[in-house]
């Protein structure tokens, strides 16, 4: 009962404080219009249409005040470097669900053309301790906000952008593999030979921006390039076109999330969540947040599990990950 | 004037005999089946090596890292000793500063070994970003590389003079080279003080920019997070590790040119006796850094630090590291603590022992570590979870190794290994101090 009242409480307060926020941020801009239209003809419609602010609040805004957001600049081109502007790109892995059907291994195999002998993406067989259960943990690259790569690397081959996205110049790395050795999620590989991906230019041709006769950051592995380093590149030739990148929409188990942290939503391909509350519920986690070196990749710990780990087993190959033509 | 001539003539570079013949030539083989083994790995990619994504570093940078601490031995020997006056340094400065322009000349050429892509070369001056330890090793190392040329060139001039006339009749090209080389040293006054304040000042920056190399080589494995590598303890290690692998190549390279070459009166059992405790010095201090930087940790060794440690104390590694540190640190300060053990030829031995040691140290540090990673090695082939070098690795760093051979060999068979003016100075002096008495 005491509960309930506290509850009720800090529910209301909740709410008031939110509608409080919202009157003045609305009153200010109210303010300003006013300001402007006092110098036009009034030309309030008495319309009113009720919207829901990006935290879930209902408001009342004068109808003729709406304006259709300008949603065609998603697309534009922006500068590789510095990424899709005002957007940072999440993923969460829910190991709860993964059950290594390595299907999410086979796509991105496939789709950056991986003729090496280790996948970009990897699922590892865990078990902390003797006493814990085992369980199946996917990992791509962690597209680190303080990456310990792109701190080390001598010719900002590698870097960070303001997406969030970890990406590699292919055609300025100079193969000195520092960035292998500073990263502790052992996620990069690197190209020992000439990466024999003949094919790709053919297979390419339905591609968006195909043609393209370098190895771009954005299709990372497309073509490889003998003598640097690849990893995770998170898809952006994908998310730039509001498509999931191809280990997500790959998997059978809805083992991965992906999404904007800045929208605070996530996508499985089937469901869409919200990323705060996703985290909250289900105590999400990074690898070694310790190390600080922030990743952008959450895990959902493997609690009330939908998969037996042992069905795991059957597809387990510790000693291969990309599957070589016979 | 008689014992003028005397030295000349005995510490003038000498024709080889059929040994030095026989022994460059071998060394230009092995450099030519390096080369060749390297054309092999610049086409077919570094394929042909055994590093793979996890031992992504192995014997290249364990002996680059080798090639940079050889090279602090210029700084040691050279510049300390200049500094602090010890005049007993004498005959073993040129031969200090040969090996330390040798090996910091092969440590730069080793590095682009290791480099996947030696054609974007550039683009380490291009795009160069501070942050990045190889940023600093690309300046430190050819800074290094000039300091040691001039560190051995200063000194050299007047002895380049006194070789022009030396020749002058008998071998006119010769003496002509030398001649050019000797910049019209008259050995006035005023050309003194000008060669003696440039070799201070070079001696005085030399001693800072050769600490900084050493550390700069620490870091840049300390600035990752790996375990065994992740160790505020490193720059010092690696200081007094480079402490050590250079007087042990000085020492080990000394026995032989003064066998070679019949130096043994100028080159006496009394200098050895005092490298010997300069090693000795070394060698515990190298001791000490080894004490905290492995056995400190094993009391509160995390579960993956444990691992590592128990690879190198127990496990995998512990052959080669157990005869690493005893072979070529424990048994070496041993015997140096005696004086019987500061004679030449155990002290050549001895030398050769801490040499060997501390390659095999450098791999010891490389390699382990980087089999240890964060999080289990799976899904990659089995061969990638252990690590031994390749014929070509072998091939091309043996190369490097009788390359700076070579660089040695050559300048010991065209300058003069003992310093003739300063010889002849010193000689004067203490005759003159003889007189007066």
């Amino acid at each position: 009962m005491k509960n309930n009242t506290k509850n009720s409480r800090r529910k209301f307060l909740d709410k008031g404080l939110k509608l409080g926020i919202v009157t003045a941020i609305g009153g200010i801009g109210l303010t300003k219009l006013a300001s402007k239209l006092t110098a036009q003809t009034e030309s309030h419609s008495g319309e009113k249409m009720e919207l829901m602010t990006t935290d879930g609040t209902m408001i009342e805004v004068d109808s003729s005040e709406v304006m259709e957001m300008d949603n065609s600049r998603k697309h534009e081109e922006y500068n590789v470097r510095e990424g899709m502007p005002n957007r940072k790109f999440v993923m969460v892995v829910d190991l709860a669900r993964c059950k290594n059907a390595l299907k999410c291994q086979s796509s991105c195999n496939k789709n950056h053309y991986i003729t090496g002998d280790n996948a970009w993406i990897k699922v590892y067989k865990m078990q902390e301790s003797t006493d814990t259960a085992p369980y199946w943990m996917p990992t791509t690259c962690q597209h680190c906000d303080k990456p310990a790569c792109v701190t080390v690397c001598p010719v900002d081959a590698t870097f960070k952008r303001k997406d969030g996205l970890v990406l590699i110049d292919n055609e300025r790395c100079i193969g000195c593999r520092f960035c292998m050795a500073a990263c502790p999620y052992s996620t990069r590989v690197f190209n020992w030979s000439e990466p024999n991906q003949g094919e790709i230019t053919v297979n390419m041709e339905g591609m968006p921006n195909a043609n393209h006769e370098y190895a771009s950051p954005e299709y990372a592995g497309m073509p490889s390039v003998k003598g640097t380093v690849d990893k995770c590149d998170f898809c952006p030739h994908m998310i730039k076109h509001d498509e999931l990148p191809h280990c997500v929409s790959a998997c059978p188990n809805n083992v991965f999330y992906f999404g904007d942290k800045y929208e605070d939503t996530v996508s499985n391909g089937d469901e869409i969540v919200r990323l705060s509350s996703l985290l909250e519920k289900r105590a999400g986690y990074r690898l070694m947040e310790g190390l600080g070196t922030q990743p952008s990749v959450y895990y959902l710990p493997p609690k009330d599990r939908l998969v037996d780990f042992k069905d795991g087993e059957e597809f387990y190959k510790e000693f291969e990950s990309v599957e070589k033509p016979e | 004037m008689k014992n003028y001539d005397k030295l000349i003539n005995d510490l003038a570079p000498q024709k080889f005999g059929k040994l030095g013949v026989i022994w460059t030539c071998s060394l230009i083989v092995i450099i030519i089946l390096g080369i060749i083994a390297y054309i092999d790995q610049l086409i077919k990619g570094q394929e042909v090596t055994n590093m793979r994504d996890y031992a992504l570093w192995g014997i290249y940078i364990s002996n680059f890292v080798f090639f940079v601490a050889t090279s602090f031995v210029g700084s040691v020997i050279v510049a300390i000793l200049r500094l602090t006056k010890n005049t007993w340094r004498t005959p073993l400065v040129r031969i200090a500063e040969i090996i330390a322009l040798a090996s910091i000349v092969m440590a730069g050429i080793t590095i682009m070994i290791d480099m996947a892509r030696p054609d974007r070369l550039l683009n380490l001056f291009i795009h160069a970003r501070l942050q990045s330890p190889i940023t600093w090793d690309v300046i430190i190392i050819p800074t290094y590389i000039v300091l040691s040329f001039l560190l051995l060139y200063f000194p050299l001039i007047p002895d380049l003079a006194i070789l022009k006339k030396h020749y002058k009749d008998d071998k006119p090209t010769l003496s002509k080279w030398y001649g050019k080389l000797a910049l019209n040293w008259t050995g006035s006054k005023v050309q003194k003080a000008i060669q003696e304040k440039s070799i201070k000042i070079i001696a005085l920056m030399i001693i800072p920019v050769g600490l900084i190399l050493q550390t700069i080589d620490a870091w840049l494995f300390s600035t990752t997070y790996r375990i065994g590598w992740d160790s505020t303890n490193f720059g010092p290690y690696f200081i007094a590790g480079a402490f050590v692998a250079g007087i042990g190549a000085l020492v080990t390279i000394i026995y032989i040119v003064r066998r070679v070459y019949k130096l043994e009166e100028y080159i006496t059992e009394f200098h050895f006796d005092k490298i010997g405790k300069l090693l000795v010095l070394a060698c515990l201090t190298y001791l000490y850094f080894n004490i905290n930087e492995y056995l400190i940790p094993a009391y509160t060794a995390t579960v993956d630090e444990a691992i590592h440690l128990e690879t190198l104390f127990t496990g995998h590694y512990s052959i080669l590291f157990w005869l690493v540190m005893v072979g070529g640190l424990i048994v070496p300060t041993i015997i140096l603590l005696f004086k019987k053990g500061r004679k030449p030829l155990p002290m050549f031995i001895v030398g050769l022992l801490v040499v060997l040691g501390s390659w095999w140290k450098r791999y010891i540090i490389v390699t382990p570590t980087l089999l240890h990673p964060f999080l289990p090695i799976q899904g990659v082939p089995e061969s990638w979870r252990s690590y031994f070098p390749s014929v070509h690795e072998w091939l091309i760093t043996f190369a490097t190794l009788a390359m700076a051979f070579l660089i040695i060999t050559i300048l010991v068979r065209y300058l003069p290994i003992i310093p003739i003016q300063r010889t002849a100075d010193e000689n004067e002096s203490f005759e003159n101090n003889k007189n007066a008495e």
